[in-house]
């Protein structure tokens, strides 16, 4: 693996990396995700793109925050953010997080912020178009493959094709569930509630849509955002399936077949 | 003579009676916060001529689409006819258009009885589906009581609007044959010519008058329908068009950014503020009531249809939370009407101890939402619940700090180590060295 270095030293040495990964807070800290931010960066090596990330520069975007009504802290977090990606050269920003993506395109602009923003689907989506990355073992194939769209991708940004895009290239054809693109069902996790309980109801968000992907008889579940898939794994632990069901990010996919 | 001041007495105090209801609307309106310039307005036309006129979203799901189409253009086709009503309840004479519309006349009338039909079967489905499939959305709590009888009232009056309409044509087919009076054979009757049986028996003097209680009735049921609108869910047929209009263009993901708290966070960040602070009034931050709701939020809750698109998608509601989105856009109007009541009474709003947060809307609900943008996404008239639901919240958190302790939590660690979690932010890059 090679070395991932912070935009701070390739500046200095007057490299402008092509991108800087927004790695996110889930990415950086949660053991699930890491394992997604590991497989991005090795996608990123194979395809030598030259990129950064902050390090421990970066802090959260402030998207729970403001999802959970509290603007100030959101600003605070955003406009300091903001000076930092400022302060530095890149030509694009690339996360692997819808939340994150989501708030960096659409809402920092407004406070300062303007930057080519794309998720880390959209980009692979790319690479694999562009031919800078090539499927060696399309070992999918006989599987079946479903995708979650996350609502901060889908329905609050129209990116439903790119993540498809690239479960094309690992399997024949996509599982499409009942209710997909702009009628996908939340994971849950979103306007800060994975945060806190849920309130009182009859059953969980999670547990609600981990049953509609196990209806659609997959083998696998692909998913987009750190939260979807901590919500979909822990939805697996707790409905029954007659079949054994994983969760991928389009990431890990990507990766186990180049 | 007589009939016709009779006429004209009853249409205007029906219009006036409605121009006053439209004058009570605009006025609850303006009660919100102003919206801000409205920009790109050849776009916005092109989605309202899309979702509104054309009922795109409708169309999501297909069958009722149609069937909700049929209705939607009989009900604007119907209109010309009533053109033809009034001149004739004004006049006193019968038929006035047809000596100048020839055969097309004929044609006319024919195309308007078949439209009455499909209405009339179209209304029947619906009625079928709310009572006795009893679709899940239409027998929510949440439609309990005064919205869930609305509904059917409307059904009702359309059938009738449409039976009378037809029953008009049918006895003046008879009186016609008969050469009865003035009435001179014009028309063609595709669908009421089979309901001449019912009337076979009569005396002509006897369906005459039928014929001119048809006629009365129809012409009143529809002034009636105009000011039961102001009551209904129905309002949506006019409103729908201003709705779409002053709707959303952006991405859906957009959470606007407060301008009030940007000069603050400026001032702590040490950045220059655009403008001195000092000067401008302090708002209250979020909503506690519907005069902290902008102006189109207003206009959407007097716009909801109470359809239920938006639950029966919402994560939350489906899971059996409290939350409704639709519940939230109707309880929005209830509260607003309630307060121009009390303008209507006392001449301005005299303060009375009540809220929408509070006495209408529950934190409960307001808490369960996960801002998934599922009810803006299905809303077939461009409607967004979730804004109110973040404003409640951002009036909770920085006016009330009555946040769930969870998440008080999150945000203090966000403050602390930039990270929703507890963690160091000297381990962000952890990651890289470990597995
Ligand atoms: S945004 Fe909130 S209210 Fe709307 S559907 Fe999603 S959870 Fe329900
Ligand atoms: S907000 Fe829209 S989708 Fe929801 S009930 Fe009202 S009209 Fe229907």
């Amino acid at each position: 693996m090679n070395k991932i270095s912070t935009i701070k030293e390739l500046n200095n040495n007057g490299i402008q990396p092509e991108v800087l990964f927004w790695v996110g807070c889930a990415g950086s800290f949660d053991d699930q995700a890491r394992k997604v931010t590991k497989s991005f960066t090795n996608l990123l090596d194979k395809a030598n793109v030259s990129y950064a990330v902050l390090g421990t520069e970066e802090s959260c975007t402030g998207d729970p925050a403001k999802r959970a009504g509290n603007e100030f802290l959101f600003q605070m977090q955003a406009i300091s953010n903001i000076q930092t990606l400022n302060s530095y050269s890149f030509s694009k920003i690339v996360t692997a997080c819808p939340h994150c993506f989501n708030t960096i395109k659409n809402e920092y602009p407004e406070l300062g912020g303007n930057y080519e923003v794309l998720h880390h689907t959209e980009f692979l989506s790319f690479l694999l178009s562009s031919g800078k990355l090539r499927v060696k073992k399309p070992d999918f194939n006989g599987k079946k493959i479903t995708f979650h769209d996350p609502c901060y991708l889908g329905r609050a940004n129209k990116v439903y094709e790119p993540p498809r895009d690239v479960i094309k290239k690992l399997s024949t054809e996509i599982n499409e569930l009942k209710n997909c693109k702009e009628k996908g069902l939340c994971c849950g996790a979103g306007g800060a509630q994975i945060f806190k309980e849920s309130e009182s109801g009859n059953k969980e968000v999670n547990i609600k849509r981990t049953e509609e992907i196990v209806e659609s008889n997959s083998d696998i579940v692909a998913v987009g955002c750190p939260f979807c898939k901590l919500m979909i794994s822990d939805g697996i632990k707790n409905v029954k399936s007659k079949k054994e069901l994983v969760v991928y990010d389009i990431a890990e996919l990507l990766d186990k077949a180049i | 003579m007589i009939s016709s001041v009779v006429f004209v007495s009853i249409f205007i105090f029906s219009i006036s009676v409605f121009a006053i209801n439209c004058k009570r609307i605009y006025r609850n309106i303006s009660l919100g916060k102003k919206i801000p310039n409205i920009d790109k307005k050849q776009e916005r036309i092109k989605k309202t001529l899309l979702i509104a006129f054309g009922q795109s979203k409708m169309f999501d799901r297909p069958v009722v689409g149609f069937l909700h189409l049929i209705v939607y253009v009989a009900f604007l086709l119907i209109n010309i006819e009533l053109l033809e009503i009034i001149i004739d309840g004004v006049s006193g004479k019968h038929r006035s258009l047809a000596p100048y519309l020839g055969s097309f006349y004929n044609f006319l009338i024919a195309f308007f009885e078949i439209l009455a039909l499909l209405v009339i079967i179209s209304v029947i489905l619906f009625w079928i589906r709310r009572n006795i499939i009893r679709i899940d959305r239409f027998i929510k709590n949440d439609l309990k009581g005064w919205p869930k009888l609305d509904a059917n009232i409307i059904l009702y009056i359309e059938i009738i609007l449409m039976f009378l309409f037809l029953n008009m044509n049918a006895t003046d087919q008879i009186l016609q044959n008969e050469n009865f009076n003035n009435y001179l054979e014009y028309g063609s009757f595709p669908v009421s010519s089979y309901m001449t049986f019912l009337y076979s028996d009569l005396s002509v003097e006897a369906v005459f008058y039928i014929e001119r209680a048809s006629w009365w009735l129809h012409i009143i049921g529809i002034l009636f329908f105009l000011n039961y609108l102001y009551y209904s869910k129905h309002l949506h047929i006019i409103l729908a068009f201003p709705n779409v209009y002053f709707s959303n263009l952006e991405s859906k993901g957009k959470l606007s950014n407060m301008k009030s708290v940007l000069n603050e966070v400026k001032l702590m960040l040490n950045i220059d503020p655009e403008h001195n602070s000092t000067n401008s009034e302090i708002e209250r931050l979020g909503a506690k009531d519907v005069f902290d709701l902008n102006q189109f939020q207003l206009l959407s809750a007097y716009t909801c249809t109470e359809c239920g698109r938006c639950s029966s998608e919402c994560p939350a509601n489906i899971t059996g939370k409290l939350l409704s989105p639709r519940s939230i856009m109707m309880k929005t109007r209830d509260r607003l009407e309630e307060v121009g009541n009390n303008i209507n009474k006392n001449k301005q709003f005299l303060d009375d101890n009540k809220s929408l947060l509070g006495d209408y809307i529950k934190k409960e609900e307001i808490w369960a939402c996960t801002t998934c943008n599922a009810c803006v996404e299905s809303c077939p008239i461009g409607i967004d619940p979730m804004s109110i639901i973040l404003d409640i919240r951002r009036y909770m958190v920085m006016e009330e700090s009555s946040a769930p302790n969870e998440i008080n939590n999150m945000m203090t660690n966000i403050e602390n180590n930039g990270a929703p979690w507890q963690f160091n932010n000297q381990d962000r890059i952890n990651w890289i060295n470990n597995n």
